[in-house]
């Protein structure tokens, strides 16, 4: 009994080498802010990316890892698409902690600590989609909690710290639930290693009602983190009440960070329950897309609007997760990436038009805005064609590979929800371009002229373009990515 | 010996009673208290089945868990009282500024 606690597994560093040089920064730049409070904030951004910048080559020398599937006693997995979610959601980084540096300049708020938490919630994010056990899984999951949390009530608007409760309490309430579901599945199969989870459900060794529960409770804790209907409450909330920075960074970031985790869980773990849980995904993917985009109608402020559009873009990715298997995790992938691009740029262009803090979101402010700013709006209609997934644009290319891939996995009736949803949807993204282009400013307020945000939201912007137009640059890259090893 | 499907009813009772409390409760510290009772059916959970399965896992886990509520808490105390030094109140339903 004693010898089994001695025995300590092999410490190999290298697959979890993008957190510890993320977390390695984060507090280098959370000591040199503390410690010399008179440190200019453009050298704790410099410093922060280049931190994200190391982790990312750090987490691309991980592509052709030759070791062990998992390392850490099964804790971390070592496959390709770790690689590729890191990847993502380092770049989400990069841009978030571009836009956080100009906004809160702008606004008057720079606080020090947006630096390190947007560090901190990016090194969750990583763990997450590289997360092999459970344990992990939840321990990332409060990494990036827990920081965005703090994150989306940084500012002192009252909406900001209202935000930030809505968001606590129900991010909390939705943990316990995740932990119920894990406590399960540790039940019904005496680990919490996802392969030996699976292991444990083929030769049915574990008791099926509990296994059934877990996927039950799990579904609901990750439902809650991906804000798929009915679980999406706190999410327009939490958009609109967050500075518009930490809105773009989260929006995308937690989105494609639990997605990962997600599509890790179900297609490993919960693999040989898949006729089982696939008719819970695919209800949970119908009702979110056709929910998304009819209440994203009624809206009246642009970042509740986009909060009901990533809503419904949740519930497209999920119609992605009803097709098992590598064609599955290819298209919910992209869908990912060409989402990540799409939302970083239209909330990119709300920050811009709003100037200063977050004076004016309604959609009043975006009537006419082509006569005040002919780039933003270009770049806005761009962002908003690529949401509703109009080509020449990556969400175009997007949908139709989530779309083939429902099909050829026979789920065709929840493809024709998603295509009449996303004709829904094309209304409201239409109506903005209607206010932009051809109705009268009723302000003749200035939007954000300084150089360098505009050429940061470009970015994704021509990314978006690029990958509608050449899909195959990536697509290839994907398709490695979309095999988990286990 | 304690059965194990005792052990599991008690821990339901005991989240049931936290997710009534998040949900009927209307003072932030009360939903935080409500929150922590779920967590800690958890822990009750974790722990039966550890000792169901001899396997150590599920005690290191509860000890997580312990730890993240312990950090879960901290910051949720924090946004409350910058909720209440804002609206002298830390009733959730009168926190409204956001809706649709």
């Amino acid at each position: 009994m004693l010898a089994q606690f001695l025995i300590h597994p092999p410490i190999q560093l290298g697959p979890i080498g993008p957190e510890l040089v993320l977390t390695g920064t984060a507090i280098v730049v959370l000591l040199g802010a503390a410690f010399n409070p008179r440190i200019g904030h453009s050298t704790l951004l410099l410093v922060s990316l280049l931190g994200l910048a190391g982790a990312a080559l750090v987490s691309i020398g991980l592509w052709d890892w030759g070791g062990e599937l998992t390392v850490l006693a099964g804790m971390v997995a070592t496959d390709r698409f770790a690689v590729v979610a890191r990847l993502i959601l380092l770049g989400i980084a990069a841009m978030g902690l571009v836009y956080g540096y100009h906004y809160f300049r702008r606004s008057g708020e720079a606080r020090a600590e947006f630096y390190p938490l947007v560090l901190f919630a990016t090194a969750g994010m990583t763990l997450i989609a590289a997360a092999a056990d459970l344990i992990l899984v939840f321990l990332a999951l409060e990494i990036l909690s827990l920081s965005l949390y703090v994150l989306t009530g940084i500012s002192a608007r009252l909406s900001s710290v209202e935000g930030s409760m809505k968001y606590f309490l129900l991010g909390a309430f939705s943990s316990a639930f995740f932990l119920y579901g894990v406590a399960m599945a540790y039940g019904a199969t005496g680990s919490t290693r996802l392969s030996a989870i699976a292991h444990a459900l083929a030769g049915q060794t574990g008791s099926l009602g509990l296994a059934l529960a877990a996927v039950a409770f799990l579904g609901i804790g990750f439902g809650f983190k991906v804000a798929a209907v009915p679980f999406h409450m706190w999410t327009p909330d939490v958009y609109q009440g967050a500075p518009t920075p930490v809105t773009a960074f989260m929006a995308a970031g937690t989105k494609v960070a639990a997605f990962a985790a997600l599509i890790r869980v179900l297609e490993t773990s919960f693999q040989p329950l898949t006729l089982d849980w696939t008719p819970l995904v695919w209800t949970i993917a119908a009702v979110t897309v056709v929910a998304g985009s009819l209440i994203a109608i009624a809206q009246t402020d642009i970042k509740r609007m986009l909060a009901y559009s990533s809503i419904a873009h949740a519930g497209f990715v999920l119609i992605a997760l009803t097709a098992a298997g590598q064609d599955g995790i290819s298209a919910a992938l992209f869908y990912l990436l060409a989402y990540a691009l799409m939302v970083l740029g239209a909330f990119g262009v709300v920050m811009l038009v709003s100037a200063r803090g977050e004076g004016r979101t309604s959609l009043a402010s975006y009537a006419g805005l082509y006569r005040r700013s002919r780039l933003l709006a270009g770049l806005l209609t761009l962002f908003l064609l690529s949401l509703a997934g109009i080509p020449p644009t990556a969400g175009f290319i997007a949908k139709v590979n989530v779309f083939r891939a429902a099909v050829a996995a026979g789920h065709w009736p929840l493809v024709l929800v998603g295509v009449l949803a996303s004709v829904v949807a094309a209304f409201f993204y239409i109506r903005v371009m209607v206010l932009m282009y051809m109705q009268e400013p009723q302000d003749d307020a200035e939007p954000d002229r300084s150089p360098w945000p505009r050429v940061a939201v470009a970015v994704p912007a021509v990314l978006t373009l690029l990958f509608g137009v050449f899909p195959g640059i990536v697509l290839g890259v994907l398709d490695k990515a979309a095999i988990l090893r286990w | 010996m304690i059965r194990l499907p005792l052990v599991l009813f008690f821990s339901a009772v005991l989240f049931s009673t936290g997710v009534y409390g998040v949900l009927a409760r209307r003072n932030a510290v009360l939903v935080l208290m409500s929150i922590e009772l779920m967590l800690n059916a958890v822990n009750v959970n974790l722990v039966a089945f550890s000792q169901f399965w001899h396997d150590i896992t599920g005690q290191v886990f509860a000890l997580f868990v312990i730890a993240v509520a312990a950090a879960e808490v901290g910051i949720g105390l924090a946004i409350v009282i910058l909720i209440y030094r804002n609206r002298e109140t830390i009733n959730v339903d009168e926190v409204n500024l956001l809706k649709w």
